[in-house]
């Protein structure tokens, strides 16, 4: 079913969690919503379940405006982060609840309960855990049922809010791989919320990059990677290298060193940020030219083939930085060139995107 | 023997239950247990005409049956009390907050005429009633406002912690299943709430079968219509009938500890059906 977000705005006090926000979310597919906590990717998911109502904007829902339903009509299935789970409530009766609360009309025997039940405890692979209470179930488990009773109501999209933020990493790694294999095999509309990107590249099928109430990019998973439309986009997904620094012709100018790059969409003198993937960043050893940043190598992290270099910046370039810049290479370069820790080399960059300047652009 | 005894995380078991045993039998057991060795000095005929005369046997009845009532009433109000205090904010509810804990405070005699004022026919409300033919001062009627006085609090100071750390999550969970209000009350808080109901019910059904301060100057206290066991026990005390006094103190004794029993099962029943630890 297809939902669709109509110039949504909503405010907590003086807090703007919702800024004029609209968008599609494209018919049987995953989508996450991601972005840093207090972003209102809550908020958001939050006011497309009914749980919270929008200050102003429509919610359409499968082409009927759905902004004055209630959560009980809207036919929503929403998972918490912390399951919210009946504790007095065997699991059985957990997944029943949705069936048992229908109006008598509409309620489905005893029969079709359990073998309904049954079903759904199949398929979230939990059948054995059937007369148990919540409070007898790990995390995981806790969250694949709560997912089954979202599932009983036979809801024409599943809302997940931080689905796995409550897991340890282990858990939380098994329980995304089983969920896009669950969505790959029910196809039903699902949205959820994460602050962790790794898990929005791993799972989704496109991501909503929120920040401050706004939409920052949506596109696949790759497309976001690959090309982040946005200084917060670069900054926020995948880890980056950041310069501060004015265009000089080919060169951008940070303090008295300078860094080739290759954009063609800047003027001159202008202030930007720029960023550069580790694995785009190279390690110079014998510069003759002065293209490059000074940086010392403060620790190298090699494990399999591929090689991470921490370096601190000598110069300009240092200021105002808290982490280390970043290189990746294959070991075998590495080897070649010869590295060791306190060592001084130059850093140059194979593909530097650039963006103005703003307040609020630096990486999170 | 003591080797047999599996090693354990928390130390010091034996000084700790040694300090309660020995606190409870000093504060409790002790002073309980002399009413029955007083009592058992009876024969069995004075022992019956003490506890089972008619006067007696009425008492018990208004003692118990206003206590249950005021108990149940104070259970339905004391829960939409709680429910409107943790639920809503309105200016003065810190102060509403307060007054809830003043029947705690409040000497029970200053009570019981505040109420008797209050209820009796010249009295605020009791002048309003009156004309309706309703009575309450005097009557047992009286008797069971006096109670719920008393009982409220134990309710709301049970209720209120669990309500204010229910998480609104389980209501929203079960609205989004398709519950409506009461679906989701009923099935959802309600069970939460019902140990923590449970327990505000016992307590102030205790605290109401014991309360005398407060009854007394409103039940006036007439024989077999409105005077409470704990009233004919201070009658038999002035009269220096000792034995009596005693012997209907163990009745009562027996008979509040097989209902709080019977109410500490219930809870632990309640706790197991739920696949709560007891």
């Amino acid at each position: 079913m297809s939902i669709e977000v109509r110039g949504v705005s909503k405010t907590f006090g003086t807090f703007k969690a919702l800024d004029n926000v609209s968008l599609n979310f494209p018919d049987g597919e995953l989508v996450a919503l991601l972005g840093p906590s207090g972003c209102g990717k809550t908020t958001l998911l939050r006011v497309i379940a009914g749980l919270e109502h929008a200050d102003s904007g429509r919610i359409i829902l499968d082409g009927d405006d759905a902004t004055d339903k209630d959560v009980r009509q809207r036919r929503v299935g929403f998972v918490f982060q912390h399951y919210a789970l009946f504790r007095h409530m065997t699991v059985f009766e957990n997944i029943a609840f949705g069936l048992r609360v229908r109006p008598r009309r509409k309620r489905p025997s005893e029969k079709e309960i359990r073998a309904k039940v049954e079903r759904l405890l199949d398929l979230v692979q939990l059948s054995w855990v059937a007369n148990r209470f919540p409070s007898q179930l790990s995390g995981g488990q806790r969250q694949r049922i709560a997912l089954a009773r979202a599932l009983a109501v036979e809801p024409r999209v599943l809302l997940l809010d931080e689905p796995f933020g409550a897991l340890d990493a282990k858990v939380r790694k098994e329980l995304r791989r089983w969920l896009r294999a669950l969505h790959d095999e029910l196809h039903i509309s699902s949205i959820f919320v994460t602050h962790d990107q790794e898990e929005a590249l791993e799972v989704s099928d496109r991501i909503v990059l929120v920040n401050k109430g706004r939409i920052e990019q949506i596109g696949k998973p790759k497309e976001i990677y690959e090309e982040p439309a946005t200084a917060f986009a670069y900054g926020f997904i995948g880890p980056v290298n950041e310069f501060h620094g004015r265009i000089e012709g080919d060169y951008l100018r940070i303090g008295n060193e300078r860094l080739r790059h290759h954009a063609e969409h800047v003027k001159d003198g202008q202030q930007v940020v720029a960023f550069v993937r580790p694995h785009e960043t190279e390690i110079v050893t014998d510069a003759v030219s002065d293209d490059g940043i000074t940086a010392s190598i403060n620790r190298i992290l090699g494990s399999g083939a591929v090689a991470r270099v921490e370096l601190v910046a000598n110069g300009e370039a240092r200021k105002g930085r808290k982490e280390f810049f970043e290189v990746e290479l294959p070991e075998t370069q590495k080897a070649s060139l010869g590295l060791s820790p306190g060592q001084s080399v130059k850093l140059r960059s194979r593909r530097l995107s650039i963006f103005p300047e703003q307040n609020g652009t630096s990486a999170p | 023997m003591a080797r047999n005894i599996k090693k354990r995380v928390l130390p010091g078991f034996g000084p700790s239950l040694g300090f309660t045993l020995i606190y409870l039998s000093l504060i409790v057991l002790i002073p309980l247990s002399a009413v029955f060795l007083k009592t058992s000095t009876m024969t069995p005929h004075d022992f019956w005409q003490a506890v089972a005369s008619p006067r007696v046997v009425a008492s018990y009845k208004l003692t118990f049956g206003a206590s249950l009532l005021a108990a149940c009433l104070n259970a339905v109000f004391g829960l939409l009390l709680a429910w409107g205090l943790t639920r809503y904010t309105f200016p003065g509810r810190k102060i509403v907050d307060a007054l809830i804990d003043l029947p705690f405070a409040l000497p029970t005699a200053v009570a019981g005429i505040a109420l008797t004022a209050i209820y009796a026919k010249n009295g605020w409300i009791g002048s309003f009633l009156e004309p309706h033919g309703i009575d309450i001062a005097f009557r047992p009627a009286g008797v069971l406002v006096a109670l719920i006085f008393i009982g409220l609090p134990f309710v709301v100071r049970t209720v209120q912690p669990v309500l204010e750390d229910l998480e609104v999550e389980f209501e929203e969970a079960a609205a989004s299943l398709g519950a409506n209000r009461w679906q989701s009350f009923q099935r959802v808080v309600f069970p939460t709430l019902l140990p923590a109901l449970l327990t505000g019910f016992a307590l102030a059904f205790a605290r109401a079968v014991g309360e005398y301060g407060s009854v007394i100057f409103i039940a006036g206290n007439i024989p077999m219509v409105s005077e409470i066991t704990p009233l004919i026990i201070i009658t038999k005390l002035e009269q220096f009938d000792y034995r009596g006094a005693t012997a209907v103190a163990a009745v009562m004794l027996v008979i509040s500890f097989v209902m709080l029993l019977v109410i500490n099962v219930l809870q632990a029943w309640n706790a197991r059906r739920y696949g709560r630890n007891v």
